[in-house]
């Protein structure tokens, strides 16, 4: 078969990448061969886009054991474990079929975390679907929840924190962010090198079938009208599989067997062999005859491009096939050698008696094409005046707030993953972070998800900041230090200058912040062309923190305990309403201003002294203020106390809107105990000798939240309020 | 002690169970793969929650056919203490051992969460630390938890007092018949239950409401 300009084009190949290939092949591709690429080079697999700024992020720092790169980064969490990690998108799948879209997003990187020989633990996700009022976004979380779900509660790993946010840019395109948090010894991480002439290349898994192929190409394309039609190219998640393949894979890694393990995840067969191979330095010969298929009559096309789920690829010691393939047995999972590394720095498949590949190694990996694609800084947005008059009087506005869907309960979502299972989880959703105790230790991690789009698209460099710093506050506000992140970063078509002025300045922002919080990015993934008829989204640089607490008996959440205690705001005062959502909400300007800017002094200095006051045990509770601004936090406050008995909080100062309202950064409210009688004045002394501002706020108190002024509001009140949007849009009311 | 916890393809609260029998009743539990033709000798079989083949088919169904249960069907005749949590539970209604079905739960989606559980008989080993009629908390996980039984066997359940476990007033999270979490046999010895007392069983976890479950076998079988 001849290669036509309209094959090369179906590949989604440019006509100079194509001339490329042939310098690189020094000859015309056959049609396996062109698909090769075609996946090998896609966005997806190649970060051609992004990997030029990729390069730029901070990627090192005392406790990294492994940065991006490898399946998954890994941190030294200290007595010998470590805490593995990565998110990953699954955007485009999931927006066409929600269900099998979601669950393998969430399959794909636990196997991304267990391939490097860590026991996940918990799994996060960020999740952005359009306006509630579109026709698809119900059926869209209705599904994608379930997916989530589905796939986790099965395989037996708690979710254990996560976001869900709705915004009309995400009409065409939702986000699907999956989040897994592993444990492993760090003397048994395993990586994706594949080395030693000979060495058997094992297959492991699921059979191969004709689902998703062309996954990486679709997800590296625009959506038009005829995106349904893309439905064959979602794979099917099996989580009952992926257990097995869990739990054969721990029993064979407690050996010394295995050299080097992939998962076979976008690009399937093709990319797991090309990066292992490539990684070690070697070359690879694989027969694809010896492929476990579960469809007849597959070609070598299919078979290498197939996204089929639940499959690895591991490199074997020579001589160790026979025990790994008992383990197999007893867990009923297919086993077989289909080929071995060579010396040739080249990959040649056969296929039926015949060579239907043979291909340089290097052109496919690091040789593939990398971009700097044209791009033009966003516009600086106009700062936003507060208005001298307010529409609704303070308890009014916060009630309004906490019932809209930016800031409704998300328990209808939660409860419907398993958080529980691992009897490990001592914090799962609803707080500011999530802590997950290390088996057997007094030790816990720490995990938050976050990143505010609508900051972003404003101003790319301080929603950038923003995003890194809110899941460093998160950590610091249980009492964790915040070690490290990896993100996702969501974006439109990068061939448009603003789009990549957009993810350029995100990439800035984090970067800064990262520095600034010693926080450095350790795995990530970049999901681009997040666009419908050329509609991009908001820019989403997805951000999840992980940290550490020693001895989780010391942290603290978020709900007030006790009545009585001293409540304090940590930071300045409230006064930036631009980009807040009191701007979008309530006063219903949707028009696009500055965002608070991040100071990153501020923030290290003011959460460094929380987290010390919280080791200290001089704070009973602690809560970041984000969304919704200073009141919003202290009535998810009072909402938290639920264990405790609806605890609220007589307020005793007089302030404005923007005081309540404002999104001003680097702040928390904190309780604290009123006995032994010096307790505050010990507090704000030790505030004041660390330059730290602390405004007394109020006192907490039984059953109500009030305002100077103002009638008292029932917690039970706030709390009816708080969790009716959600079940009553999902029932279609 | 001697407990036996056994293990299916899928099982996932096997690990979470054998922590609390290490933890609270000072025993080892021996881990028995589904595969096994024999049961070692024991006090006390534990069921586990997870999605046993996936639960590709009804919830119980494959599990209650794997080579192991018929040796457990025998041992639990026998007496021995023989305790089904959540997935666990759909297997022991699977295999005859206990009556009753239960079904995909009315809101049809998954729940996870605490609920109030009113201790309805202390008289059998797993409940007699308990106060009869004293509320406590446990969670729940179960997409299936919507247990059914007919009108005749509902009655002979309550006339027995086999209905150990009922969910709070107002705290039923899957639709079940007479707000129905757990049941037993006639000999009180077989318990199937689809809230996870091993998932609180220490004040770190939010509560240890589902101590006292085991530390009554402890007492009760050892």
């Amino acid at each position: 078969m001849t290669i036509t300009k309209e094959i090369v084009a179906e590949h989604g190949l440019a006509p100079d990448e194509y001339e490329r290939i042939l310098a690189a092949m020094e000859r015309e591709p056959n049609l396996t061969e062109l698909g090769v690429f075609s996946v090998m080079w896609s966005e997806h697999c190649s970060y051609k886009s992004s990997r030029k700024w990729l390069k730029t992020l901070p990627t090192q720092g005392e406790k990294v054991i492994q940065g991006p790169g490898e399946n998954a980064g890994v941190i030294d969490i200290g007595d010998g474990d470590a805490a593995v990690f990565k998110m990953e998108s699954h955007n485009h799948p999931s927006f066409i079929e929600p269900y099998q879209g979601a669950a393998t997003g969430v399959g794909g990187i636990m196997r991304d975390v267990f391939t490097m020989g860590a026991r996940p633990v918990a799994s996060l996700n960020a999740l952005r679907f359009g306006d509630p009022s579109h026709p698809k976004t119900r059926h869209l979380v209705g599904g994608v929840v379930s997916g989530i779900g589905g796939y986790g509660n099965c395989i037996g790993v708690p979710t254990v924190g996560g976001e869900v946010n709705f915004d009309p840019a995400y009409n065409g395109n939702i986000l699907v962010n999956a989040m897994c948090v592993g444990l492993a010894r760090t003397d048994k991480i395993f990586y994706a090198a594949a080395t030693g002439i000979d060495s058997p290349v094992v297959y492991v898994g699921s059979k191969t079938g004709r689902d998703g192929i062309h996954g990486a190409t679709m997800a590296s394309a625009e959506f038009d009208d005829a995106s349904d039609a893309k439905r064959p190219t979602v794979q099917v998640g099996d989580p009952f599989t992926e257990k097995l393949l869990l739990e054969a894979c721990q029993e064979l890694m407690a050996s010394d067997a295995i050299i080097g393990i992939q998962d076979m995840g976008a690009a399937g067969l093709t990319s797991s062999s090309v990066e292992m191979a490539d990684k070690g330095g070697v070359g690879i010969h694989l027969n694809l005859d010896k492929v476990p298929c579960r469809e007849e009559k597959m070609t070598a096309y299919e078979m290498l491009l197939s996204e089929s789920q639940e499959r690895m690829l591991m490199v074997l010691k020579v001589g160790r096939e026979a025990e790994a393939k008992l383990i197999f047995d007893k867990w009923g999972l297919d086993f077989a050698v289909i080929g071995n590394l060579t010396d040739t720095n080249r990959m040649v498949i056969e296929h039926q008696g015949a060579i239907v590949a043979d291909m340089p190694l290097s052109p496919l990996a690091e040789g593939a094409p990398e971009y700097d694609r044209p791009h033009t800084p966003t516009p600086a947005a106009a700062l936003f005046a507060s208005p001298d008059t307010h529409p609704h009087n303070l308890p009014d506005t916060l009630l309004h707030l906490l019932a809209d869907p930016a800031l409704a309960s998300r328990r209808w979502v939660w409860e419907q993953y398993d958080s529980m299972v691992m009897g490990d989880t001592l914090a799962g959703s609803g707080g500011d972070a999530a802590l997950v105790r290390v088996h057997n230790t007094n030790k816990a991690i720490a995990i938050s998800v976050d990143v505010t789009p609508r900051y972003c698209f404003a101003n790319p460099i301080e929603g950038g900041k923003q995003a890194v710093a809110e899941t460093w506050r998160n950590i610091t506000a249980t009492g964790a230090t915040p070690l490290a992140i990896t993100n996702c970063l969501n974006f439109g078509n990068p061939e448009k200058p603003e789009i990549m002025g957009q993810f350029i300045g995100c990439l800035e922002g984090m970067s800064q912040a990262c520095r600034a919080l010693d926080y450095p990015i350790v795995s990530g993934n970049v999901s681009l062309y997040n666009e419908t008829d050329g509609i991009g989204i908001l820019p989403t640089p997805a951000i999840g923190g992980v940290g550490l607490i020693d001895d989780h008996t010391k942290a603290i959440g978020a709900g007030f305990t006790q009545i009585g205690q001293r409540v304090y705001i940590i930071g300045d005062d409230g006064t930036h309403l631009g980009q807040s959502l009191y701007q979008q909400i309530i006063l219903q300007n949707k028009n696009c201003f500055a965002p608070p800017c991040v100071d990153l002094d501020q923030e290290r200095q003011n959460g460094d002294f929380v987290r010390q006051m919280i080791l200290a045990g001089h704070i009973t509770a602690a809560h970041d203020i984000s969304d919704g601004g200073a009141l919003v936090a202290l009535a998810e406050m009072c909402l938290a106390s639920f264990n405790e008995g609806n605890i609220g909080c007589a307020v005793d100062i007089q302030a404005s809107h923007a005081f309540w309202f404002g999104e001003d950064q680097a702040r928390y409210i904190i309780a604290v105990p009123v006995t032994p009688a010096d307790a505050c004045a010990a507090l704000e002394n030790e505030a004041a000798k660390n330059n730290i501002r602390l405004t007394s706020i109020g006192t907490t108190q039984a059953d109500t939240l009030t305002l100077p002024d103002h009638a008292p509001i029932k917690i039970t009140h706030l709390r009816t309020t708080h969790e009716a949007w959600f079940p009553t849009y999902m029932e279609g009311k | 002690m001697r407990a036996a916890v056994i293990v299916f393809p899928g099982s996932n609260c096997d690990r979470d169970v054998a922590v609390c029998l290490r933890q609270i009743c000072n025993t080892q539990p021996i881990m028995v793969w589904h595969g096994e033709h024999t049961l070692p000798p024991c006090d006390l079989i534990v069921l586990p929650g997870g999605f046993s083949y996936g639960d590709y088919l009804r919830c119980g169904a494959m599990a209650a056919n794997s080579p192991i249960m018929a040796e457990v069907v025998k041992a639990a005749k026998s007496g021995v203490a023989t305790l089904g949590i959540c997935n666990g539970f759909q297997m022991l209604t699977e295999c005859g051992l206990l009556s009753g079905v239960l079904m995909r739960n009315q809101a049809l989606h998954f729940v996870c969460r605490n609920v109030r559980l009113q201790v309805q008989q202390t008289d059998t080993p797993f409940t007699h630390l308990y106060e009869k009629d004293k509320e406590i908390v446990i969670p729940v996980a179960h997409n299936d938890g919507n247990y059914f039984a007919d009108a005749d066997t509902l009655q002979s359940l309550k006339d027995n007092g086999q209905i150990i476990f009922t969910y709070g007033e107002g705290d039923n999270p899957n639709g079940s018949q007479l707000d129905i979490a757990g049941v037993c046999d006639k000999s009180r010895r077989i318990v199937g239950m689809m809230p996870h007392p091993e998932r609180r069983a220490e004040a770190a976890l939010g509560g240890d409401d589902g101590l006292r479950l085991f530390a009554g076998l402890l007492e009760a079988v050892a």
